[in-house]
């Protein structure tokens, strides 16, 4: 139908680039999921996706609070109109959702930070929000510290359009891949040898995809250390609201206020509902900073990513709550905690190790003794041989830079629980055969 | 309170940058109004709004649509498709929603053109079409061909982090700020001249803020240009179902070259939705533009909504003829208000708003001259209009004036004041 004339003008560098990463595995692996998708009764032998860590556990919570609130999603008259919702593009967003989001961001870590509504800047979604935080704090061709491993998303979203890079900082299972000061000074010593300019650290709190989050001293480490190195901090912590136990979670917004001495103007903080709340189709983040200049242009940067005024409306109903959201909060937490506690439960009889958690959608597991090799390669082939024949979709650490061969990401919240079953008792009985096999041999 | 830190860690280029374009008079005009909005009852002298190109003449179908069908807003007894809708971030976006897309796109062409739904990118609005197109089509230092004048917040959606920038190509009121080939092929020399690798040119048709369409003559001059530089060419067609015209407006025909960005934000009159689109030709530029979309994606409960209400042939069909006439209706009255006023206005089309000569009203007819004009208008006759020179018109004296976005008691009112003020003014120079 398109008549191409001969020569085609060309497209950008960006365009032409990998960097957009989806060659990796971890997408990969979701085509294999989309091509041959598990059903329990139409295709009991279908793939079963492990790799999305959606959180599809308390969606009747969100269901039910509809059902008895339809003013959330209706259109009354006045200011709720159909007409004004449609019509409101301010980039600032309602004012009643900042103050639902700030409040809510405020009951998942208990009361033990304040968030003001008018430092909120949202979103569609904390991929726009991680991109466009790196666009404000580095120019192209400078650096981010990131410790490894990672969500794999980052090489796109702080690298393709930024033109910046990604400087990884390895952590070990030798002490439980936790990031220590020590590694950091050895990672910005490093990029200065090679001329790198690091404008940034981001950690993600609690981590994707390790499933743990930051202790107190580890945060005051990288508050001294980002106030010494004169860079800044940004924190993602989407996965905030997915701790199990609400008193272990530690965000810097409850420190970094108390430390007078740490400049809070290099502290910016990523959320999202698309975890906690499990909405990933509704677009909603949001940036968190206590840099008014940062707000300021991040405001006018969300220009190119806002979120729809007729969610905005509906989850600032939903969310000014205070009753439904504080058992939202609970009882979500408990459901987590009990999948969590089940698949730890059933990959150790099997007897397959995995990092003690402590939140997320996710566990980091140790399929390392069932590597031909340890290496890369040998992560990669034992990867190819769950998807295809024990049909799992799981994450290789390599996708995530993880600096050790063996280790996966394995999904436990975007299933139903007989699912899970399913896949636990899949993954025991390949194991069986391994060691069975390696037994013989 | 916060404690003195000496040097801090810096922020970026494009953080410190202007590029932003927020200090221009057509966004400082809206501080205006906002801290004194006009209202009919309570504030009459207040600033009334006509800088602000929003489409509110056919709420009113979209409200009666939505009461009859109210299962395109909730999610039905058993609530299962929340579930469904909530969870769906896939970046192809929902192939309902795609289909009422390239169908409500084809009805406000008439069917001249037919528009595959797998083509369809959705976006966060135009806003975000745009820049991402230019990501793609342009590295860091490239040009884009714009003709002038144009909407000024291309400022910042085509240079501000892509670092590409906007090679002006001026139009002339002496042909009713025509693009011509010639000014095109001008305008690549002179860009060339100064170093900068062209990678594309940006149409916006219907024209804002001149409120014209393309002949078909134009666009076949434009396709020949950009097939004989090779460059891409982006059709802004966002205004397309606000065309009033009698006549057939002409889109542009398919090209790998050719990529059209469109919104339901003016046509539909929800700016509030970010609903935008991406529609190329070009196979690499879908699937890249797709991948790209990641970081603004439409909302799924939004999208639902629409697929639903544009899925409906009947409604959509309705719509489209009711907007265009009441558009019509309103370019007719501002158009006999500003004769009163003895302004004249650019022969319109198509848009929300009118294209107004006031050169007859300045002091002095320069971009200087304008903006005290300007100024006089906003603090005094608190109007809100945009003055040409923020849309890089190359001639002073120019003023974009919105229509479509007040009651029809407002527009008079704004209209009475503004043949007040012609009046008092024609009178003074007969006076010295």
């Amino acid at each position: 139908m398109a008549r191409g004339i001969g020569l085609e003008a060309p497209l950008s560098k960006m365009a032409n680039s990998n960097a957009h990463g989806e060659e990796s595995p971890y997408f990969a692996g979701w085509k294999a999921y989309n091509e041959n998708p598990y059903d329990p009764k139409e295709n009991p032998t279908g793939v079963i996706q492990m790799g999305l860590a959606e959180n599809q556990v308390s969606f009747d919570l969100l269901e039910n609070y509809l059902e008895e609130h339809p003013e959330a999603y209706n259109w009354g008259s006045g200011p709720s109109s159909f007409r004004e919702n449609a019509l409101f593009q301010d980039y600032h967003g309602l004012q009643t959702f900042r103050k639902a989001m700030a409040s809510f961001m405020e009951k998942i870590r208990s009361g033990r930070a304040k968030f003001d509504p008018d430092r909120i800047v949202l979103t569609a979604g904390a991929t726009a929000t991680n991109e466009l935080l790196t666009f404000i704090l580095a120019d192209p061709g400078d650096a981010l510290l990131v410790p490894t491993p990672y969500y794999p998303g980052f090489d796109r979203d702080l690298r393709w359009r930024t033109g910046v890079s990604i400087i990884p900082i390895p952590c070990h299972s030798s002490n439980s891949f936790q990031l220590t000061l020590q590694s950091l000074e050895t990672a910005f010593a490093n990029a200065e040898a090679l001329n790198l300019k690091v404008k940034a650290l981001l950690i993600t709190n609690p981590s994707n995809p390790l499933g743990i989050s930051s202790p107190r001293s580890l945060l005051e480490d990288i508050l001294n250390f980002i106030n010494t190195k004169k860079i800044h901090l940004i924190s993602d912590e989407i996965y905030s609201g997915s701790v199990f136990s609400s008193n272990d979670f530690v965000s810097v917004a409850e420190i970094v206020e108390d430390r007078i001495h740490i400049n809070s103007k290099q502290v910016h903080i990523v959320y999202s509902l698309s975890k906690d709340l499990g909405l990933p189709g509704f677009r909603v983040g949001a940036l968190y900073s206590y840099n008014d200049k940062v707000v300021k242009t991040a405001r006018r940067m969300s220009s190119f990513s806002r979120v729809s005024s007729q969610t905005q409306k509906m989850l600032s109903f939903m969310l000014s709550d205070e009753e439904f959201t504080l058992k939202y909060i609970k009882t979500n937490r408990k459901r987590l905690k009990e999948r969590h506690s089940r698949i730890v439960d059933e990959l150790r009889n099997s007897g397959i190790d995995c990092l003690k958690g402590n939140a997320g959608l996710f566990c980091w597991v140790n399929l390392g003794e069932f590597l031909e090799q340890k290496s890369t390669e040998g992560e990669l082939k034992l990867w190819k041989v769950i998807v295809d024949e024990v049909k799992l979709n799981i994450s290789p650490g390599s996708s995530c830079h993880c600096s050790e061969a063996g280790w996966f990401r394995v999904c436990f919240a975007n299933m139903s629980q007989e699912t899970l079953e399913v896949a636990l008792r899949r993954l025991r009985e390949f194991a069986e055969k391994i060691r069975a096999t390696k037994k013989i041999s | 309170m916060s404690k003195d830190f000496g040097s801090e860690a810096p922020l970026s280029k494009i953080a410190v940058s202007k590029a932003h374009g927020e200090d221009s008079p057509y966004f400082a005009g809206w501080k205006a109004y906002e801290e004194n909005p006009y209202d009919a009852v309570d504030n009459p002298n207040g600033v009334i709004q006509m800088g602000l190109a929003e489409n509110q003449l056919s709420f009113d179908l979209l409200e009666e649509y939505l009461e009859q069908h109210p299962e395109a807003s909730s999610w039905g007894s058993g609530m299962s498709s929340f579930r469904e809708n909530a969870l769906f971030q896939d970046y192809h976006g929902l192939q309902t929603f795609r289909e009422a897309m390239a169908s409500f796109m084809e009805k406000i062409r008439g069917g001249r053109s037919k528009f595959d739904p797998n083509r369809i990118v959705l976006t966060a609005g135009a806003t975000a079409a745009n820049e991402l197109l230019t990501f793609i089509l342009a590295d860091p230092g490239d040009a884009l061909l714009v003709p002038t004048p144009y909407y000024p917040g291309f400022l910042r959606d085509l240079q501000w982090r892509t670092g590409v920038t906007i090679f002006p190509v001026h139009c002339h009121s002496s042909n009713g700020f025509q693009l011509t080939l010639a000014s095109l092929e001008s305008a690549y020399a002179d860009a060339k001249a100064s170093n900068f690798n062209v990678k594309g040119l940006l149409i916006t048709n219907p024209c804002n803020p001149l409120g014209t369409a393309a002949s078909l003559s134009l666009l076949q001059d434009i396709i020949l240009f950009i097939s004989d530089k090779n460059i891409h060419l982006i059709s802004d067609e966002i205004y397309f179902g606000c065309a009033f015209s009698s006549t057939n407006l002409f889109s542009i025909s398919d090209l790998d070259q050719i990529h059209i960005v469109y919104s339901l934000s003016k046509d539909l009159g929800l700016p509030g939705f970010r609903v935008g689109a991406l529609y190329s030709y070009n196979d690499r530029v879908v699937k890249t533009a797709r991948r790209m979309s990641s970081f603004s994606l439409v909302s799924s409960q939004t999208q639902k909504l629409l697929a639903f209400m544009l899925s409906d042939e009947e409604f959509t069909v309705n719509y489209i003829k009711k907007n265009r006439e009441r558009l019509r209706e309103r370019y007719e009255l501002v158009v006999e208000g500003l004769k009163e006023a003895g302004i004249e206005c650019l022969k319109g089309e198509a848009g929300l708003f009118c294209w107004v000569n006031m050169e007859e009203l300045m002091d002095d007819k320069t971009q200087e001259g304008e903006l005290r004009l300007w100024k006089v208008i906003v603090d005094e006759l608190k109007l809100n209009i945009s003055p040409g020179s923020s849309c890089c018109c190359s001639e002073p004296g120019w003023f974009r004036i919105c229509f479509a976005n007040m009651s029809r008691e407002t527009l008079e009112v704004a209209l009475r004041r503004l043949k007040d003020f012609a009046h008092k003014k024609t009178k003074n120079i007969y006076l010295c």
